[in-house]
C-alpha cells in the first residue's frame, strides 16, 4: 500500500520543553488512523505539525510523496476539523464553506458545485443561509466537516471533533464520520481521548504517551495484545485487573494461588521467562457460573460491591489481596457478601515484566 | 407553584430597593441638572442665574460668535482625525503585540503609560516637545539639519494638529489594550482554520477577526468619543486656546463664558448645543444597537 502521510524522526519543542521526540509514523492511503492518549501527551501537537500550524524543530513530513515540512497549511492538501468548530461566526454557512475557495480564486460554478456536493453528503442544505450562532453543536460540527470537504483534499485531520457534543449526538456523528470515510476513502487522522471512538472508527490506533507512540496497531491488537502495562491499563473500560506475582516453572505464582500458563503465547522468546511479573486480565474475560468448570484456573471470592449498569453488572472483589473486577451479565443476580466462583483462561490474559512493564 | 403570574413590580424587589438611591441621584443630578441648564439657556443670566426670558437671543449670539464657530470647527477636525487615527494606530499596535512577541509586558506598559498621565501633564509635555526652543525641532537641528522646522503650536492654521498629536499619544495606549483584550478573546482555532483555508493574515483580520470583535469596538468607540467631546484640559495646558483663538473648543467656550465672562446664559446655550449634538449622534445609534436587538441574529 502506498503511503499517504509519512512522518520521519519528527521533533518538536516549545522552548526547553520537548513535546514530540523522534517520532516516526506511516499512514497508508485511505487509512483511518486514530491518535489516542491521555491529556497532554502531544496528540494535538502532532496533528498541528502535520497540518503545518506548528513549525517542527526537526525531522520531515511527507504528504502524498511530497516533502511538505515547510509548506504552508493551505498548500499541503489537508483539511482540518477542530474541537471548537472554529467557524467564522459572522458568515453564513455558505460563506464559511466558500471563503477559502473564493480566496483561492476558484471559478464560481466550481465553488457552487463543491458546496452542493458537501452539503448533500452532510445533509446541511437547509442550513446554508444561516449563521453558525443559529445552529446546534452537531450542525456546527457538520459545517466544520463540510469546510474541510469542499477543499477537495486527500487527507482529513480531526482534532477531537466530537468532544463538545452530548453522548447521544456523539454516537450519531461518530457513525456518520465512519460512513463518510467509507464513501470518500480519504486518509483520515483523528485525535481523540475517547477509546470507544478510537475502537469503532480506526483501521489502526496509535497509542501516544509523553510525545511518543507506544503502540501502533489494529484495534484488535491493541485490545488483545497490549505491548505494555500502560497500554493495557489505558484501553478497556472498566480497566484491566492486574495481579502481581512470579513466574516459575510455567506457572504464575501469587501467594498460595498458582495459575498455570499453558496456552499463553509468549512474545519474542516464545518461552516463559522466570521472575517477577504482572498478570493482566480484563473484567469481561473472567467467567462465572457453570462456565467456570471449563476454565484452567478457578478461585473463590467474596463480593464486595456491585455496580449495575443495565447491560452488565460489575462485581468488585479481591483476589490474593488485589482489587479485582468482573463483568457479569446484567441479568445475573448477585448480592454483596455472597461467595462467588470465578475462572479465566490464561490464554486471554496478558503478562508483563514487573520491572520494564513490557509484555512477555 | 401558583398558576397566576407574580406581580412584575415585586419581582427582584430587594435589588430594586437597592437601586433606588442611584436612580434618585441620576434623576436629580443628571436629568434635573440638564433640564435646569436648558431652561436657563433661554434667560439673560449673567453672574448669577435669573429667570428673565430672552427667547432665542443667547443662541443667535452664540452662532454669530467667531470663537464658537472656530471651537466647533476645531472639535470636528480633532474628533475626526483622533477617532480614525487612534483606532488605526491602537489596532495595529495590538495586532503587532498579539504576534506573541518578546517583552510584550514591557512594551504594553510603555505604550499604555501615557494614558495614566493626566491631560494636564500630557499637555505640558507636548507643549515642550513642540516648542522650537527646546523640543523636537531643536534636537533635529542639533543633528545637523539646520533648516528643519516643526512648531505646529506657533502657527494658527495648524495648531490644532499639535494638540491632536498629544491626544493620540495619550489615547492610543488605551485603544491598544482594549483591542488586545479583544484579540486575545478570539479562539485560536479560528486562526488555525483560516490558515488551513489559505486566507492571508490581513484578510483574516478584516473579514473574520474584526467582525468577531464588534462588542470591543463599540465599547472603545464610546470611550473615545466621550473623551473627544469633553476635551478641555489638554487645550488649557497645551495652548490655552491660542495662538489667538485658533485652538478653542466647545467645552472651553462654555467654561470661559460661565466663569470668566460672567455670562451664564451664553454658557448654558453653548452647553445645550453640545448636548443636542451628542444626542443627535447617540440616539439614532442607540436605537439601531438596542432597539432592533430582538431582530438581530
Ligand atoms: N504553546 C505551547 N507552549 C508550551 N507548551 C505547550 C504549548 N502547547 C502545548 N504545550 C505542551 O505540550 C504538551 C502536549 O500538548 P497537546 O496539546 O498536544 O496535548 P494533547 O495530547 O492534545 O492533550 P488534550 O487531550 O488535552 O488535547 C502539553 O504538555 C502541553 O503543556
Ligand atoms: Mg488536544
Amino acid at each position: 500500500m502506498q503511503n499517504s502521510v509519512e512522518i520521519k524522526n519528527l521533533d518538536l519543542q516549545f522552548g526547553a520543553v520537548k513535546v514530540l521526540q523522534n517520532l516516526n509514523l506511516e499512514i497508508g492511503k485511505g487509512e483511518f488512523l486514530v491518535l489516542l492518549g491521555s491529556s497532554g501527551c502531544g496528540k494535538s501537537t502532532l496533528l498541528n505539525c502535520i497540518a503545518g500550524l506548528l513549525d517542527v524543530s526537526g525531522g520531515q513530513i511527507h504528504i502524498n510523496d511530497r516533502n511538505v515540512t515547510w509548506a504552508e497549511p493551505s498548500d499541503r492538501g489537508i483539511g482540518m476539523v477542530f474541537q471548537s468548530y472554529a467557524l467564522y461566526p459572522q458568515m453564513t454557512v455558505e460563506g464559511n464553506l466558500s471563503f477559502g475557495l473564493k480566496n483561492a480564486k476558484l471559478p464560481k460554478p466550481e465553488i457552487a458545485k463543491r458546496i452542493k456536493h458537501a452539503s448533500e453528503v452532510l445533509q446541511i442544505e437547509p442550513l446554508l443561509k444561516r449563521k453558525p450562532a443559529a445552529l446546534s453543536g452537531g450542525q456546527r460540527q457538520r459545517v466544520a466537516i463540510g469546510r474541510a470537504l469542499v477543499r477537495d483534499v486527500d487527507v482529513f485531520l480531526f482534532d477531537e471533533p466530537l468532544s463538545n457534543l452530548d453522548a447521544k449526538l456523539r454516537a450519531d456523528l461518530r457513525v456518520e464520520i465512519k460512513r463518510l470515510h467509507h464513501k470518500l476513502q480519504n486518509t483520515m487522522i483523528y485525535v481523540t481521548h475517547d477509546q470507544i471512538e478510537a475502537m469503532t472508527l480506526a483501521d489502526r490506533i496509535a497509542i501516544m504517551r509523553g510525545g511518543q507512540i507506544m503502540q501502533l496497531g489494529s484495534p484488535d491488537e491493541i485490545y488483545g495484545q497490549p505491548i505494555n502495562k500502560y497500554v493495557a491499563d489505558f484501553i478497556g473500560s472498566p480497566s484491566m485487573n492486574f495481579l502481581e506475582g512470579n513466574i516459575k516453572n510455567g506457572t504464575f505464582e501469587m501467594g498460595e494461588l498458582s495459575i498455570p500458563l499453558d496456552g499463553y503465547e509468549f512474545g519474542d522468546t516464545g518461552a516463559a521467562t522466570e521472575g517477577a511479573a504482572t498478570m493482566g486480565i480484563r473484567p469481561e474475560h473472567v467467567v462465572t457460573g457453570e462456565l467456570v468448570e471449563s476454565t484452567p484456573f478457578q478461585v473463590d471470592v467474596e463480593v464486595n460491591l456491585i455496580e449495575p449498569t443495565g447491560s452488565d453488572t460489575l462485581v468488585d472483589c479481591e483476589v490474593a489481596g488485589h482489587h479485582f473486577r468482573v463483568r457479569m451479565d446484567g441479568q445475573s443476580r448477585v448480592s454483596v457478601g455472597e461467595k462467588l466462583r470465578l475462572g479465566f483462561a490464561p490464554a486471554r490474559a496478558s503478562l508483563f515484566d514487573a520491572k520494564t512493564e513490557l509484555r512477555l | 407553584m401558583s398558576s397566576t403570574r407574580p406581580n412584575q413590580l415585586f419581582r427582584n424587589i430587594s435589588s430594586k430597593i437597592a437601586a433606588i438611591p442611584m436612580i434618585v441621584t441620576a434623576l436629580f443630578v443628571f436629568v434635573g441638572g440638564t433640564i435646569w441648564t436648558v431652561v436657563y439657556s433661554f434667560t439673560n443670566s449673567g453672574l448669577l442665574p435669573r429667570l428673565q426670558w430672552v427667547g432665542l437671543d443667547q443662541y443667535e449670539r452664540l452662532w454669530a460668535t467667531r470663537k464658537w464657530l472656530i471651537s466647533i470647527e476645531n472639535l470636528a477636525i480633532y474628533g475626526l482625525c483622533m477617532l480614525v487615527l487612534v483606532f488605526v494606530i491602537g489596532f495595529i499596535l495590538a495586532a503587532l503585540i498579539d504576534q506573541k512577541i518578546r517583552f510584550e509586558d514591557t512594551i504594553r506598559t510603555v505604550i499604555l503609560y501615557p494614558y495614566a498621565l493626566s491631560f494636564v501633564v500630557t499637555g505640558l509635555v507636548w507643549q515642550w516637545m513642540l516648542n522650537p526652543e527646546f523640543g523636537v525641532q531643536k534636537v533635529v537641528r542639533g543633528w545637523g539639519w539646520e533648516s528643519f522646522t516643526f512648531d505646529p503650536l506657533y502657527s494658527a492654521d495648524i495648531a490644532i494638529y499639535g494638540v491632536l498629536i498629544a491626544g493620540i499619544w495619550q489615547g492610543s495606549g488605551l485603544v491598544m489594550v482594549l483591542m488586545l483584550a479583544g484579540l486575545r478573546g478570539i479562539d485560536q482555532d479560528v486562526w488555525k482554520a483560516s490558515r488551513v483555508d489559505g486566507i492571508p493574515t490581513w484578510k483574516a483580520y478584516i473579514f473574520v477577526i474584526i467582525p468577531m470583535m464588534r462588542p470591543v469596538f463599540v465599547t472603545t468607540l464610546v470611550i473615545v468619543v466621550t473623551g473627544i467631546v469633553k476635551i478641555y484640559d489638554l487645550i488649557v495646558a497645551q495652548t490655552g486656546g491660542g495662538p489667538g483663538i485658533s485652538t478653542e473648543v466647545p467645552a472651553k467656550y462654555v467654561y470661559d463664558m460661565m466663569f470668566q465672562a460672567n455670562n451664564l446664559g451664553q454658557g448654558f446655550a453653548a452647553s445645550t448645543m453640545m448636548l443636542v449634538t451628542v444626542a443627535l449622534i447617540v440616539i439614532p445609534w442607540a436605537i439601531l444597537e438596542f432597539g432592533g436587538s430582538k431582530h438581530r441574529d
